[in-house]
């Protein structure tokens, strides 16, 4: 199991989702996804992705302004 | 009805591009099959170097509203529409070219940017692919 950290500060739609997602194909099952990003609606929609996908939220914090999603494969 | 979104890209306006690939990556992104139909104007932008060619679909200003956009889209960190579709590929995304407008536009495949292109149909396989679709739109 590894983890792979995707860094989309100061991107803007829909770089932050396609990254994700791009990042969570590459991924294997088990793998951590981290997305940190300061997007406001790809927090939102990050999380609705991944319940699209039927993959597992870790978890989502936010610390000024930028946010930081956990995904499992 | 399968998870999956049909675009038709008739437009090769450079705003209109912008939404039909924004649209299409976020569809991929959330796990949906994507199918692109490039058609007419929309077929000018697969043309090898035409794909910022399009005007600004109002206010281009012979130039200069386009100009001023891309600016303030810079600025603003949105990403190139050639990055936008080597992601759509990256994920999956089809890309069909309508051969009707080939012909009557005079295009030939080598003048198309075939290493994007899975196909090359008429409207037969659109409404196969969109009678199966979630998600079609008209762009």
């Amino acid at each position: 199991m590894s983890e792979i950290k995707v860094d989309c500060t100061g991107e803007t739609c829909p770089i932050p989702l396609v990254e994700t997602r791009k990042a969570l194909r590459k991924a294997e099952e088990g793998d951590i996804v981290e997305v940190i990003g300061t997007h406001p609606s790809s927090k939102k929609e990050i999380p609705m992705a991944v319940r699209a996908l039927g993959l597992e939220l870790l978890s989502i914090d936010e610390k000024d302004g930028v946010w930081k999603i956990r995904i499992q494969r | 009805m399968a998870d999956k979104a049909t675009v038709i890209v008739h437009s090769g306006d450079m705003d209109k591009i912008y939404s039909a690939l924004i649209i299409a990556n976020g569809a991929l992104a959330m796990g949906m099959e994507v199918s692109l139909f490039f058609t007419f104007w929309g077929l000018q932008r697969l043309k090898k170097g035409g794909l910022d060619k399009g005007p600004l679909s109002r206010m281009n200003m012979l130039g200069l509203g386009k100009w001023m956009v891309g600016r303030k889209m810079r600025k603003a960190g949105v990403a190139s529409l050639e990055k936008l579709l080597q992601d759509f590929k990256e994920l999956g995304g089809k890309i069909l070219a309508c051969d009707m407008t080939m012909e009557i536009m005079g295009i030939k495949k080598e003048d198309l940017r075939n290493d994007l292109i899975s196909d090359y149909c008429a409207v037969g396989t659109y409404v196969i692919e969109a009678r199966e679709s979630s998600v079609t739109l008209f762009i």
